[in-house]
């Protein structure tokens, strides 16, 4: 929030900023103070911001080329690929640009979980953040049926028969959800609707999430207040946009390595055969992005159950600010819960490849325990942590940590810097 | 709400949001029911199928409203084993001679009840089914016996039009 009142400059800006104060907004959004001890980690946020976009302009354009139909979905998309004037490089933008966007989220909600961003005051922007995700997944998961390749079609089959899990009126849900007996070409036109629709919803939802962010202002990586007024913050622009820019270069040239030299390393080969309702591929796989949530599915041996527990796993990061009982925010001042959450990050990463293979033997041993310890961490550990753990003391203000006046605070800086 | 008496006013607001809540149900009722199978996925209820080809230990796979139909002319082993399984032994418990009324014949619904896959013909520990999704084995008359599948897959209704041709639906 802008500490002073702000009046635009020329007699025009006076006169439409009086009818409609966008200039106050942008103004605002310029000047608006941010915590000078930032690091790259924060810079995520505007790389999302860019994924989205570029996911609405290629998503749009692909569109103009698409064909919702059973029949013509796969021909339209190899139609794209080969005829249509830079087509497969807009198709390859939008398919690694899913990947890169789950990618950017991850290192997001990381960022968050080790800096305490999630905590009191900053709860509702947090909620807000899972309810972008869930709908991440919603418009991944819809996007890659779009192609009708077996991928498509089998990923569709079992997402949407997830559904029939719920006693008594799941199999109604899911003959709904179709709008037949079986994924067919209502579902096909279905999803294409809803997956339009999604990143919109999102969009409306990010501007939610900035306005959250705007009213306490950016957590910092010491995760006190800020104090006011002091130096301890620095104007957006221009100290922000140009670090976030410099940033976000790096992480497009990720991207383009992605889209120029292994397009198709993250997707999968069967779906570059079309959809058979007689054949399921040998192995069924999600997207790179959702395998962590799968081999918590099948880990569990109950159908009902596994449902529950995969969905679980997303919404209990909902209730996240509620069961972590520390006060202290950044991992930096908490030694013990500094461990427990390169331990997490570890038990997800190891979630990630065991959905990737076969839920058999060993893999599903290590799935399971692996799962269990995931509630372990949310349910058990951060409740009791937050009661338990000695801190090391916080430094007086961020001015401070940044020029290390206390000898704690060398300490701590000491610490950080290896995480970085 | 305060603990003030309430009036007539009090009353209209009340009525009024019911009345509305009333038609906004009947509005969105369309909307949701438009996703429902429409009258011409619903005509394609049967398929009449020619099984005069089939030899002993054959199966095929004919599609039925867009899912897939296993037909299998079992063999007289098959038959017997399926048919010695004891009923304590079975995670969703049906008498083989209820799902086969002709012995010989298996018609089912070539769908894992688990999260609907099409589970592979002559694989697994029970010699009869094996879904590749997530692990579950079928024996010899369909019936869920390992992995997480909840039940044996479905017989759908079905006739002998005459000796050689099958109407399913």
């Amino acid at each position: 929030m802008s500490d002073h009142e702000y009046t635009p400059k020329s007699k025009a800006g006076r006169w439409f900023n009086d009818r409609l104060p966008l200039l106050t907004l942008a103004n605002h959004l310029t000047d608006y103070p941010t915590p000078k001890n930032l690091n790259y980690w924060w810079t995520f946020g505007g790389i999302l911001t860019f994924c989205l976009i570029t996911q609405i302009v290629t998503g749009l354009t692909l569109a103009m080329h698409y064909i919702a139909h059973a029949d013509m979905a796969f021909e339209s998309v190899e139609h794209i690929m080969r005829d249509v004037n830079y087509g497969w490089l807009i198709r390859y933008i939008h398919a690694n640009g899913a990947s890169m966007f789950f990618l950017a989220v991850y290192i997001h909600i990381f960022r968050s979980l080790f800096y305490g961003s999630y905590k009191s005051p900053r709860e509702i922007i947090w909620i807000i953040g899972i309810i972008i995700y869930l709908l991440m997944m919603a418009a991944a998961f819809m996007g890659y049926v779009l192609p009708w390749g077996q991928m498509s079609f089998w990923g569709a089959t079992v997402i949407t028969n997830l559904f029939s899990a719920i006693p008594l009126v799941g199999e109604g849900i899911v003959t709904w959800l179709w709008g037949g007996y079986s994924v067919d070409n209502p579902t096909l036109t279905r999803f294409f609707t809803l997956h339009y629709l999604i990143p919109f919803l999102i969009l409306g939802l990010v501007v939610l999430h900035i306005w959250a962010l705007h009213v306490p202002g950016n957590n910092n990586p010491v995760g006190i207040d800020i104090k006011k007024p002091s130096k301890d913050t620095v104007p957006f622009h221009p100290y922000i946009v140009i670090k976030d820019g410099f940033a976000l270069l790096m992480f497009m040239i990720v991207f383009a390595f992605f889209v120029f030299y292994a397009p198709n390393i993250l997707g999968h080969a069967d779906n570059y055969i079309e959809a058979n309702p007689l054949v399921t591929p040998a192995h069924i796989v999600p997207e790179w992005y959702l395998l962590p949530f799968y081999a918590i599915l099948r880990s569990v041996p109950d159908k009902l159950l596994g449902v529950v527990a995969m969905l679980s796993a997303i919404l209990i990061l909902a209730v996240l600010p509620w069961l972590d009982t520390s006060k202290i925010r950044s991992a930096v001042f908490r030694p013990l819960y500094k461990q427990f959450y390169w331990i997490l990050v570890a038990d997800v990463l190891i979630l990630g490849y065991m959905g990737a293979m076969p839920a058999e033997g060993l893999y599903l041993l290590i799935a399971r325990v692996a799962t269990a310890y995931y509630f372990l961490h949310f349910l058990v550990i951060l409740p009791v942590l937050g009661l338990k753990e000695r801190t090391i003391p916080l430094p007086l203000s961020i001015t401070e940590s940044v020029l290390g006046g206390s000898p704690n605070m060398a300490m701590a800086k000491k610490r950080e810097s290896k995480i970085e | 709400m305060s603990d003030k008496k309430p009036e007539r006013r009090d009353f209209l607001f009340t009525a009024s949001y019911a009345v509305g809540a009333v038609g906004v149900a009947a509005v969105v009722w369309p909307l949701v029911d438009q996703m429902n199978p429409d009258a011409s996925v619903k005509a394609l209820a049967s398929t009449e199928v020619d099984v005069s080809s089939l030899k002993p230990g054959n199966t095929i796979t004919v599609l039925w409203r867009g899912k897939p139909v296993f037909i299998r002319r079992r063999t007289q082993e098959e038959i017997a084993e399926a048919r010695s399984v004891k009923m304590e032994d079975l995670i969703h418990p049906e008498k083989d001679e209820d799902r086969a009324k002709n012995p010989e014949w298996l018609v089912m619904l070539g769908v894992c009840t688990h999260l609907g896959c099409v589970p592979l013909n002559d694989k697994g520990d029970y010699d009869g089914w094996f879904c590749p999704c997530h692990g579950s084995h079928y024996d010899t008359s369909g019936r869920i016996r390992k992995g997480p599948a909840p039940w044996n897959m479905e017989v759908p209704k079905y006739e002998f039009v005459n000796a050689n041709t099958i109407k399913i639906g």
